[in-house]
């Protein structure tokens, strides 16, 4: 069927039009007339170097406070829960100590570090092995440390979970939507077939607030700027006995752990979230 | 060339048809896993790759093996190869197209598959991978078939095509050593975290591909009028007994830097496919059958008597195909995923859909095969087999 004279230079008329469209905006976007995207930072914004969160292990004696924290970054986040273990997604979680520090346990160390819960969830590395073997980008490390996830970029070849020291990474093994309690309005669901993980409530820290994790916690979750000397949790971990997660492995993980095997620590501090 | 291909027996056609019986089988069964996603395979959290990705890596292995009858042909002049090279091109084609397709469906966001291209990232292992399975594919294809075109012809191959031979020569290994370095860097998984791990992945190839070559040579001489060669034969089965030597040997040296230095980290995954850990056991049998068809492919192979014997050559071949294949296309990839980062155990077994999956992509590959062997052997029928120089 030939397409008649007039419907052709219709057609003409229009990719013309399109084309010129599409140049103009091309060049404006050189000139730096309009940003690719019309946004502006809010000024509250957090901003940092590296940032890092200090666990006071002693105050999670107990398992509820964890799951309490889990149960609000899960919801935040619209993480589903998906019964199968197999296709279970977590961003924060708990383990216990020969899980979380597998290698440093010993029969014959303190029963209240040995059995109590350890809070778990990515360690934001300063060299993380996943953003090293993404072959899309899809994830990498901002100017501030945290490990970003880009979940539409993601093609799902799940390298970045092989390469996790840390078990941290989930894969929506099946569409995540379905399994979402609550959905929270405010923070996007995922799609099935794309790998994703804790983000370090980067969309908190844009309009000024920690993130959830730390702020649900009642001061025994810190956060803050590692490169600061000034920090709060940079004196934390000078005045305490802190460890990470397989330090060895040169992933240089920016959670850190004050273990003391007491109670309560001594000269405890009381710090608002 | 490729009117060969249309013109057959009923047999010919027959495995054509059954081929793609299975291949459509697979699809059907991978357009579920397209509209559900990957749950419908035996994959998990914590085993995150699974048989997919372990075929692909078997694969690279074969499609690396080709050069091991172009390298002796082309740079010592071994002329009892000159009639199987093409054999050798042939099946690094199918090899690694399968290995693109493991890959393919192995990922979550197929449709994005383009990414790679499009953000292309020199850190990752991935994007070299992509570079020299696409590079080695023009290679063979360009080759395979300007050779076997002059071979039609009655003339010599034109003198442009010998620097792509001697670049094949080079990019076969890099295939399989990239390959082996998508597992070889990643900091705590140590059942991957060794230096011999390239090495051990070319000598299980070196091993396992030419034994594929003999088999493929047999069945050619079966069911053509095409004669390999006995000689030819008779060499690829002492570059297979020399290579699964190697192999067994870096296998040993694998168990005794785990179990003498006694790491737990790097024992673990060694106890858990050969002898299971804390109960957990579903890998032990097919390990033990894997080693135990190493053991009597290396009794086959290394008596000259038995090896000259077609039938035992043959029978070992088998033995040396299906010990590798269980050995690196299943035992390799989930054993570094056993036990997990946190010391925990979750089993992996394949699902009936992802076996279904793979098999039409070992089908794919096997028409691609037919497909490629029928021109190649029509065409050595008619001019006697002999390449010209």
């Amino acid at each position: 069927m030939a397409i008649k004279r007039r419907e052709f230079l219709k057609i003409a008329g229009l990719t013309l039009a399109a084309g010129t469209g599409g140049l103009t905006t091309f060049s404006a976007l050189r000139n730096g007339i309009l940003e690719a995207a019309q946004y502006n930072r809010d000024p509250k914004g957090l901003k940092g170097s590296r940032w890092g969160l200090v666990i006071d292990m002693a105050r999670f004696q107990d398992s509820k406070a964890i799951q309490k924290i889990s149960e609000i970054c899960h919801k935040k986040h619209n993480v589903p829960t998906i019964p199968n273990p197999r296709h279970e997604i977590k961003w924060i979680w708990q383990e216990g100590f020969e899980h979380a520090f597998p290698g440093q346990e010993s029969p014959y160390m303190a029963d209240t570090m040995r059995h109590q819960p350890y809070l778990v969830l990515c360690n934001h590395c300063d060299n993380p092995p996943c953003v090293r073997v993404c072959p899309t980008k899809a994830t990498f490390k901002r100017a501030d440390g945290i490990v970003m996830m880009d979940m539409h970029r993601c093609i799902g070849c799940r390298f970045c979970m092989a390469a996790c020291p840390y078990g941290a990474r989930s894969f929506n093994f099946i569409d995540p939507r379905p399994f979402v309690k609550e959905l929270n309005r405010e923070f996007p669901t995922r799609m099935k077939g794309v790998v994703e993980k804790c983000t370090l409530c980067y969309e908190l820290l844009a309009i000024g607030k920690p993130p959830a994790c730390a702020e649900h916690s009642n001061g025994a979750i810190v956060f803050g700027d590692l490169k600061d000397p000034n920090s709060e949790v940079r004196k934390l971990i000078a005045s305490n006995f802190t460890i990470r997660r397989k330090p060895d492995l040169g992933t240089m993980p920016s959670v850190f752990y004050i273990v003391s095997g007491k109670e309560e620590r001594l000269g405890g501090h009381e710090h608002a979230g | 060339m490729l009117d060969k291909a249309l013109t057959g027996s009923r047999t010919y056609w027959g495995w054509i048809v059954f081929l793609l019986a299975i291949t459509g089988a697979g699809f059907l069964f991978y357009l579920q896993q397209f509209a559900t996603g990957l749950g419908i395979t035996g994959m998990s959290r914590d085993v995150s790759w699974g048989f997919y990705i372990s075929q692909f890596t078997f694969l690279v292995g074969v499609a690396a093996s080709g050069v091991m009858v172009v390298l002796p042909y082309y740079l010592h002049n071994y002329k009892a190869f000159g009639k199987i090279t093409i054999l050798g091109e042939f099946l690094a084609i199918p090899a690694v197209i399968m290995c693109m397709l493991f890959i393919f469906v192995d990922m979550g966001q197929p449709l994005r598959v383009l990414n790679v291209l499009l953000h292309p990232t020199p850190n990752s292992v991935m994007f070299y991978d992509m570079m020299v399975l696409s590079g080695y594919l023009f290679l063979n294809i360009l080759v395979g078939w300007t050779v076997l075109h002059a071979e039609k012809k009655g003339i010599a191959p034109p003198k442009w095509i010998k620097p792509f031979i001697y670049i094949s020569i080079a990019w076969a290994p890099s295939i399989h050593t990239v390959t082996a370095f998508l597992y070889a860097g990643l900091p705590g998984r140590h059942f991957w975290l060794s230096a011999i791990m390239a090495a051990r992945f070319l000598a299980s190839a070196f091993a396992s591909g030419p034994a594929l070559l003999i088999l493929l040579c047999l069945i050619v001489r079966k069911f053509t009028k095409f004669d390999p060669g006995k000689e030819a034969i008779q060499a690829l089965g002492k570059i297979v007994t020399y290579f699964m030597i190697t192999n067994v040997f870096f296998l040993g040296l694998e168990f005794f830097t785990a179990f003498y230095s006694g790491i737990p980290g790097h024992t673990h995954p060694f106890v858990y496919l050969y002898a299971g850990l804390d109960g957990y056991n579903k890998l032990v049998p097919l390990m033990w059958l894997s080693s135990i068809l190493a053991v009597v492919s290396l009794v086959l192979l290394l008596f000259p008597q038995l090896r000259k014997n077609e039938t035992t050559l043959a029978v070992a071949s088998i033995c040396v195909f299906l010990s590798l294949w269980i050995d690196k296309g299943f035992g390799l990839i989930v054993g570094g995923f056993v036990p997990n980062p946190f010391e925990k155990i979750t089993e992996y077994w394949p699902t009936a859909a992802e076996a279904t999956i793979s098999l039409a992509v070992w089908a794919v590959g096997a028409l691609i095969l037919t497909v490629l062997y029928k021109i190649a052997v029509s065409i050595k029928e008619e001019t006697g087999g002999e390449a010209i120089h």
